[in-house]
């Protein structure tokens, strides 16, 4: 996952499939996964490489931690953001329209 | 092409989302309430060219985007900081997750993430600059794609990737700061 805590260690950016290190085609390591998160959750990835980072997740607890925090962390972001609409804004805007049919001469 | 008289009752459904989306926007509810009545005017008058069947709610958030930065934003006394510094990836995941022991039932970075209030987002989303503002409000509040918010925005959609990208590590470590001066961070096993 990255250079941060010490746990990281066995994952710092290896793949868990091949200890040694070797790169193997389609597979990808923690810190490619984490720089693809963001792809991945906003589902603007190739299936290709959509695949070889579900594959990765698959067999990776520490990447599949950072990636469940960041998808519960984009829902309470929007579910936070909301906000009640005045009823006088509901009445403004209705009248607006309105007065623009009339003015239109609908 | 559609018909002017369907308006309303396609488009007031938009109310909700788009009234906080212009209070994030303006940080305002006064300017909030005039550039949403302005929205939808500008909507009623352009939307006879409005091809039915396409993204209804899209193109009021392009409509809306665009009058605020055309009236409100020019507005503005003082020009505001317009970027935001580089913050490094899973940054509110490793600061909440610091130095807890792995594998003791529910994570205490997942409880801290439920303590976070409604106050705390929206003030952390609206410390960032506009142009990042708006990227991650359109991307995670609203969840429109990036192809999307590139058409809503009128910018590359490379930019609009870099944007959203940059602006959410912004929003972490804005999110992270405001939870430490509550004494939210850290304050796991109390109960809540």
């Amino acid at each position: 996952m990255g250079e941060q805590k010490s746990d990281d260690a066995e994952h710092g950016g290896q793949d868990p499939m091949t200890p040694g290190g070797a790169r193997v085609p389609g597979f990808v390591n923690c810190d490619e996964t984490i720089e693809r998160l963001y792809y991945y959750l906003d589902g603007e990835l190739t299936e290709e490489r959509r695949v070889e980072i579900a594959f990765h997740l698959d067999m990776c607890g520490p990447c599949v931690g950072a990636f469940g925090f960041e998808a519960e962390l984009r829902k309470v972001i929007a579910n936070r953001c909301k906000d009640h609409v005045p009823d006088a804004l509901l009445d403004r805007v209705a009248h607006a329209l309105q007065d623009e049919r009339v003015r239109q001469g609908n | 092409m559609a018909d002017q008289a369907e308006f309303s009752d396609l488009a007031m459904d938009y109310m909700s989302t788009l009234y906080s989306a212009a209070l994030r926007m303006t940080r305002n509810p006064s300017d909030a309430e005039d550039l949403v009545q302005e929205t939808y005017l500008k909507a009623y008058r352009a939307f006879g060219g409005f091809e039915a069947g396409t993204n209804l709610k899209a193109w009021l958030y392009r409509i809306l985007t665009n009058t605020y930065i055309n009236t409100y934003r020019a507005k503005k006394r003082r020009p505001e900081i317009a970027d935001v510094e580089d913050v490094e990836d899973l940054f509110l995941y490793r600061h909440l997750s610091a130095d807890q022991p792995v594998g003791l039932g529910r994570s205490a970075e997942d409880e801290a993430l439920e303590r976070i209030t409604d106050t705390e987002v929206k003030e952390a989303i609206e410390s960032l600059p506009d142009t990042f503002r708006m990227a991650v409000l359109l991307a995670d509040v609203e969840g429109f794609s990036y192809k999307e918010i590139a058409e809503i925005t009128e910018v590359p959609i490379g930019t609009v990737m870099s944007r959203i990208h940059r602006g959410r590590k912004a929003l972490q470590k804005a999110l992270f700061e405001y939870g430490s001066a509550r004494g939210l961070v850290g304050a796991s096993g109390d109960g809540k």
